[in-house]
């Protein structure tokens, strides 16, 4: 079996524990300010690229774990953290703040990435919880022409460059099959990230990261989609409270259910 | 497919980090809370698991005081007519009132204390407290002001059938100013409900504790809690602006000053503060809240010794200066307790003696995280600590303050616990666990089968504040368990002119053992202040002094 060459690309998002907030503009959330963390479901990539290599599930080895971000100078310190949890080496490609990507604009660039890491593999989350748009990985593998195995919940390896990718399903499991090189995405019960140790983020700091541009990849950031308005939820109707049986049975009586 | 396929990844999204950390923080927040609140929070259980022994057989040494009249027919009409509705009484005196019903207010949350109480009484307001009282006093009837039952030293719990004066139903925010941060509100509020209101509004209550989703602010006043951010916003000597409180002979104390300076005459109010519902009882406060910090920055690391802990100590003031806000000490007997009722995952690979919780709170994250960087780096350089783990994320935060919050719940896990709260020099802070558990050892009462009382001592605390929790975790009280730490634990700190209650107070733990800490003429001029606002002794009698 070959060497595996992963490549992970990682979001930097609002953190998942921060309540976001429409702008006065309602052109979009605000992010100023605000707390940004990885994208929860690539941190689920970045822990099982380099759990394949530390419990050597894969017959062939693993060379190469590169993680890949798209975006403002931030964005580097989610590679950091990744590169903190075990990935080799990192590739920040430049975006504006505020110049968001659509999917296919994100697909494009990392067939780039692939063809430039010279990558086999693929792990993505399968969604970033910012847009939820969960199209990436799809649209990847599309432009690869490689096999696609998404929300995976375990990833196994098997000699002849086959991959067994279980999901969960209604009801149930599903197992699927395919041959590297293919593009897994994510889902949450595949593993549980580990914490970035003291000792790693320091080797992560000397951890080589490239700057490159879309341009250096040969994508512009075309825009097919024009956001109309963003809107909070409708707030929920608080309940009332009643202090006693007695207060109760009157309220019931007043909205005539009793 | 059907449509709750479909469904899926907005309902996933929305249970992500539960599903995603489940292992790690046992008390997940339920995810509507997604708010930055840096330390998980957690509902107490008020009943026992298992029916704690009477306070009265525990120490049958007190006895009723006399003086006080018996509960009849006629109070409790009194009472009744005044409160005007059923549910702000709880009334075992003239109707039947089940065992189940009374116990979350006859008993606390280490099964330590039980009273005999009759009956509570759930005041709304601030004139009802002063009704209330008025007719207590005048009527010798003994009152025991009761806030959210979490208090650690009996102090909430009635000895006889002294009757419960309970502020649950005092839970209004009277008032905000957004300019100042001064909060005013009644003593019922929940802790972490002041916290939410002000997170709203950009501000942080400047209290925090384990038990912040049960207590109120009016316990928290009357206990002068410390909490796990003294060491960022000072005790509460210094945040509270004003009090408004009840003498028993009904006197409302209208203190509720909302002014940070305020030099005329005697600060009355500093007596409330810590006064552990003796004198007066709370009924609002009024407190100067500073801004939420919108960087905050959590690392748990491993040591090899006390002494590193300290030198640590010494780098985080060093390094960290003024965004250091939490700095907490667990030894390992505290966290493998934690690991084995949670069964969760640790945090570090290695194990070590000794673990800390650093915090730090700021405005700016990228100053912020060149600071702690920087400091970390030191630290691993010099070999200070041997391993550690920065939060990358809120719900990392979380599991890492919960691994430092959940040890009082988890070293209850077997039964009951002995706790020391108290004040120690730092350099000999951690000497007190170690022989502490050496005489217990001795004695042979500790082992992991059933026979042996205790299973095991553990030290951790509010190191930045020199303030260790010395823990017997044990599967019955026992009075052989009682002996050897008692008065053992007490002169050991007199000794090093330690404080035998730094944070819980004296309530009936400690009331016998004040003398460790405070002069003979201290002692006599709080019983001065006692009798002058109390003559009759009706508030929260058998405690204190
Ligand atoms: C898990 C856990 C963690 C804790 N952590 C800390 C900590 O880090 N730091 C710390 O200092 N403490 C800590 N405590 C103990 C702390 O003292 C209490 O949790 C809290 O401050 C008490 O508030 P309460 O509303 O529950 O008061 P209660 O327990 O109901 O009452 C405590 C005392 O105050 C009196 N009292 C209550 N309300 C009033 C009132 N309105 N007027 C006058 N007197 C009143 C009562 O009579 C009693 O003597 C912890 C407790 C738990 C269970």
């Amino acid at each position: 079996m070959s060497a595996l060459r992963i490549l992970v690309p990682v979001k930097r998002v609002i953190d998942y524990a921060v309540k976001p907030r429409v702008n006065k503009a309602q052109t979009g959330v605000e992010t100023a300010g605000v707390k940004h963390s990885m994208n929860p479901f690539d941190e689920l990539s970045v822990e099982e690229s380099v759990r394949i290599r530390e419990k050597k599930s894969a017959p062939g080895g693993v060379e190469d774990i590169c993680v890949i971000s798209a975006g403002p100078p931030k964005a580097a310190d989610v590679l950091r953290t990744a590169m903190a949890m075990g990935a080799d080496r990192a590739v920040h490609v430049d975006v504006k703040e505020g110049e968001d990507l659509e999917p296919l604009t994100v697909a494009k660039l990392l067939r780039a990435a692939v063809e430039r890491e010279k990558s086999n593999l693929v792990i993505l989350g399968k969604q970033s919880i910012d847009d939820d748009a969960a199209q990436t990985g799809q649209m990847l593998a599309g432009l690869l022409g490689w096999p696609q195995a998404t929300q995976a919940s375990q990833v196994r390896f098997e000699d002849g460059n086959r991959v067994l990718v279980t999901k969960e399903v209604d009801g149930g499991v599903e197992t699927v099959a395919a041959k590297l090189p293919m593009v897994i995405t994510t889902d949450l019960r595949l593993n549980e990230p580990r914490y970035a140790s003291l000792p790693n983020i320091m080797k992560a700091k000397k951890k080589p990261l490239v700057k490159l541009s879309l341009s250096d990849l040969g994508v512009a950031n075309e825009r097919r989609l024009k956001v109309v308005k963003v809107t909070e939820p409708t707030p929920r109707q608080g309940g009332g409270k009643v202090e006693d049986v007695d207060g109760l049975i009157s309220k019931l009586k007043e909205l005539g259910a009793l | 497919m059907s449509c709750s396929s479909r469904l899926t990844p907005v309902l996933r999204r929305t249970i992500a980090p539960c599903l995603l950390r489940s292992a790690n923080a046992s008390n997940c927040v339920p995810c509507a809370a997604r708010r930055i609140s840096s330390t998980a929070t957690r509902r107490l259980r008020t009943s026992p698991r298992r029916c704690a022994k009477f306070t009265t057989d525990t120490y049958p040494e007190i006895k009723r005081d006399p003086r006080f009249a018996q509960i009849t027919k006629e109070h409790v009409a009194f009472f009744r007519e005044l409160l005007g509705k059923d549910s702000a009484l709880v009334d075992g005196v003239t109707a039947d009132v089940s065992l189940e019903d009374m116990e979350p207010y006859n008993g606390d949350w280490m099964r330590k204390y039980r009273g005999h109480c009759k009956l509570v009484l759930k005041p709304g307001s601030t004139e009802e407290v002063s009704k209330i009282l008025k007719y207590c006093n005048d009527n010798m009837l003994a009152v025991v002001p009761q806030g959210g039952n979490t208090g650690l030293v009996g102090g909430s719990i009635p000895v006889f059938d002294e009757i419960v004066v309970n502020t649950s139903r005092m839970n209004k925010i009277r008032f905000f100013d957004e300019v100042s941060g001064v909060l005013v509100a009644d003593a019922g509020v929940i802790l972490e409900v002041a916290d939410q209101f002000l997170a709203e509004k950009g501000y942080i209550f400047p209290l925090d504790l384990g038990a912040k989703g049960s207590c109120h602010i009016g316990g928290n006043v009357a206990t002068n809690a410390g909490g796990l951010r003294l060491l960022r916003y000072g005790s509460l000597h210094g945040t509270v602006l004003g009090i408004e409180a009840v003498l028993p002979d009904g006197t409302i104390v209208d203190d509720l000053g909302r002014l940070r300076k305020n030099n005329t005459g005697y600060d009355l109010k500093q007596l409330f503060i810590g006064g552990e519902g003796t004198i007066g009882m709370i009924t609002a406060v009024s407190i100067h809240c500073p801004q939420r910090p919108k960087a905050v920055n959590v690392a748990y690391l491993g040591a090899e010794s006390y002494e590193q802990l300290q030198q640590a100590f010494r780098e985080a003031k060093n390094h960290l200066s003024e965004i250091l806000s939490a700095f907490e000490m667990m030894d390992s007997y505290s966290q493998d307790l934690v690991y084995k009722v949670r069964q969760n995952k640790r945090l570090l690979e290695g194990e070590y003696p000794f673990y800390c919780l650093i915090e730090t709170s700021g405005s700016n994250p990228t100053h912020d995280s060149e600071k702690l960087e920087a400091f970390l780096d030191q630290l691993m350089t010099e070999g200070i600590v041997s391993d550690g783990v920065v939060a990358q994320d809120e719900t990392q935060i979380k599991s890492m303050w919960a691994q430092r919050e959940g040890v009082p719940e988890c070293l209850g896990h077997w039964g009951g616990v002995y706790k020391y709260d108290v004040s120690i020099p730092l350099s000999d802070l951690y000497r007190l666990v170690d022989e502490t558990r050496e005489r217990i050892e001795k004695a042979g009462l500790k082992g992991d089968t059933d026979e042996f009382p205790v299973v095991e001592v553990a030290g951790y605390g509010h190191m930045g504040d020199s303030n260790l929790h010395l823990n017997v975790a044990v599967r019955r009280y026992d009075k052989r368990v009682e002996e050897v730490l008692e008065p053992f634990v007490y002169e050991w700190i007199s000794k090093v002119n330690g404080s035998i209650s730094a944070e819980h107070g004296l309530g009936i733990a400690k009331k016998n053992y004040i003398g460790f800490s405070r002069s003979e003429t201290m002692i006599n001029l709080m019983k001065q202040i006692k009798a002058l606002y109390d003559p009759n002794g009706i508030m929260n009698p058998y405690k204190y002094l």
